[in-house]
């Protein structure tokens, strides 16, 4: 069993790390502004006063929304001059879409699977019901 | 892909559906064409479990399988990864014959997943019902600040070898 550890912990921290980073971006989608600051990006990049304007939220309010957003990888920012935009990040929402279609998928066949098993050992279970009745 | 169900009719294959219930829960739906009893059974027990919960889509080979579904008890998978076995393993907080199972995600450490199981039987069939919830916001949170950041260039070498082993998966 030596070693067998360190293998499986590189597996572990793999799996921990996608499951951190899909939550990340999961609960960074889980508010309206934040879903909204996304479309608005979509159609064009913004500053954070823009942002805060269309919100109608504080600074301070919407600076933590993208700060969040910013986390998830799904907005980043550059300062330009006193100005700081914002635009969509690297990662976007089809990533999310295409996780949650793979985890259904996997759960789809492992289901699939229970369901032949449980199926065989219902008529097992039917067919030695009426042995015994016999 | 499923010649099967083209040769012989059988049972209607049900839907299974995966739902983001917030920030910290994923949901699972699926109805099993048999009795509760049964699908619990299939759920606790070792040598049925191993049958059914990896699917050969997913590449890879159980070699071991051990579970001692009651509350407290352990529970142990390990897959043939390459290049060397990786185990799953959590112990079970709830043991509720043919309705209700919970267990805890302990291979990545403290603080895992704890994944939920209920059994609803009606009319032979039976809807299982699966969540998978992170223990508290509060939790997931501190997981995406400072030490996120702390980890970007760790990260980033996961990324590569995610992608690596992506493509050998689906070789």
């Amino acid at each position: 069993m030596h070693g067998v550890d360190a293998r499986g912990n590189i597996l572990n921290h793999m799996v921990q790390y996608m499951t951190t980073r899909f939550d990340t971006s999961f609960a960074a989608l889980s508010d309206a502004t934040r879903r909204g600051v996304l479309e608005q990006l979509g159609r064009a990049d913004a500053s954070i006063t823009d942002l805060a304007g269309k919100f109608h939220m504080t600074l301070t309010g919407m600076k933590k929304h993208v700060g969040v957003l910013e986390q998830a990888g799904l907005v980043t920012t550059k300062k330009i001059g006193r100005v700081r935009r914002c635009q969509l990040g690297p990662r976007r929402l089809e990533e999310e879409t295409a996780w949650l279609e793979r985890y259904r998928q996997r759960w789809d066949e492992r289901f699939d699977e229970l369901d032949k098993v449980v199926q065989e050992l219902t008529r097992k279970e039917k067919s030695d019901e009426r042995k015994k009745r016999k | 892909m499923n010649a099967r169900s083209e040769s012989e009719p059988g049972p209607v294959k049900n839907r299974t559906t995966v739902e983001r219930k917030s920030d910290r829960e994923v949901v699972v739906t699926r109805t099993i064409n048999g009795p509760a009893r049964i699908v619990f059974e299939a759920f606790t027990k070792a040598e049925l479990l191993k049958r059914w919960w990896v699917p050969k889509s997913m590449g890879m080979t159980l070699l071991s399988c051990e579970v001692d579904a009651r509350v407290g008890g352990k529970y142990r998978l390990v897959f043939d990864f390459s290049p060397e076995p990786a185990a799953f393993f959590g112990t079970y907080l709830e043991v509720k014959p043919y309705s209700r199972l919970a267990w805890t995600n302990e291979e990545g450490g403290e603080g895992g997943p704890v994944t939920t199981v209920t059994f609803e039987e009606k009319a032979g069939k039976t809807l299982v019902v699966l969540r998978e919830s992170h223990p508290s916001k509060e939790a997931l949170d501190a997981a995406g600040t400072g030490a996120a950041d702390a980890m970007v260039e760790t990260f980033d070498q996961l990324d590569e070898l995610l992608v690596a082993l992506g493509e050998s998966l689906e070789q």
